[in-house]
């Protein structure tokens, strides 16, 4: 029954974006978390997503998968803080460099792209629900 | 019996597989707006439509000179309608071409006609139940 793939493709895509708001809030929360070396900082986390194509000669539509998270390679931002019990024998700390405003707007458009499928999800229910009230 | 049937309920039986077929692509769009390198497909409905409705009764018969030539099934195409990539306006640098507004206004559309071809459906089936029952 081909109306029953929607669910699964508006469940694949509302998943991708809970794993996305997901690594926003690691890197919110690991925002601050200073190191005392550059390689045992955090690194920021982004999804990478993954359409889930059908086999070739198949027909139907692609729900979404993450095909893995991706670890950012910014350098780590190096802060004096002599009096932090983390600093070096320099007095340096090591911050990740996770930018917060690109974390907030990240997580706004996966809130937005999140309700968009739950909004397909509940209007496809109210149709196939009218449509097994067909001639009552 | 059910050929009649499905006579009398005319082009909306097919309308409502369409419509159907297409709030899956449009979902699977949906789904996919974050997507690098997505392409976002839709199906032209009115082409759909008219080649599903053509098929039905007006598709011109192959011309068999020997016993042993098959006849052609002009409707069996009609389950399976082209599909089609949507002209992106403004693609993204990622090489994602959905656009979320026309995408949503897109499914709104179709769910609305979804809706209206169940409306008539439903009032066929109606009036046959009348013709049955006599009431």
């Amino acid at each position: 029954m081909s109306s029953f793939k929607i669910f699964d493709i508006a469940g694949s895509g509302m998943s991708a974006q809970s794993v996305r708001l997901n690594t926003v809030a690691s890197n919110l929360a690991n925002a601050d978390s200073v190191s005392s070396t550059p390689q045992g900082v955090y690194r920021a986390r982004h999804p990478v997503f993954r359409a889930n194509l059908p086999a070739p000669g198949d027909n139907s539509s692609a729900g979404v998968s993450v095909a893995g998270i991706a670890e950012s390679k910014a350098a780590p931002e190096t802060r004096y803080d002599p009096g932090n019990p983390l600093a070096d024998a320099q007095g340096y700390v090591y911050a990740p460099s996770v930018n917060v405003v690109e974390e907030m707007t990240d997580m706004i458009s996966a809130s937005r792209s999140y309700q968009n499928n739950v909004e397909v999800l509940s209007t496809t229910r109210d149709l196939m629900l009218a449509t097994l009230k067909l001639g009552q | 019996m059910a050929n009649r049937i499905d006579n009398f309920l005319g082009v909306h039986a097919q309308a409502l597989t369409l419509e159907s077929r297409r709030t899956q692509l449009l979902a699977a769009n949906i789904a996919n707006v974050d997507t690098p390198n997505y392409k976002a497909r839709d199906l032209d409905f009115k082409a759909a439509l008219a080649n599903a409705a053509g098929a039905e009764g007006g598709a011109l018969p192959l011309r068999a000179t020997h016993g042993t030539h098959l006849q052609g099934n002009a409707g069996a195409a009609s389950n399976d309608p082209a599909l089609l990539y949507r002209v992106p306006m403004a693609p993204a640098l990622d090489g994602n071409t959905v656009d979320e507004q026309l995408e949503q206004a897109a499914f709104a559309e179709n769910s609305v006609r979804y809706q209206a071809t169940l409306t008539l459906l439903g009032g066929k089936l109606r009036s046959l139940m009348t013709a049955i029952t006599g009431q």
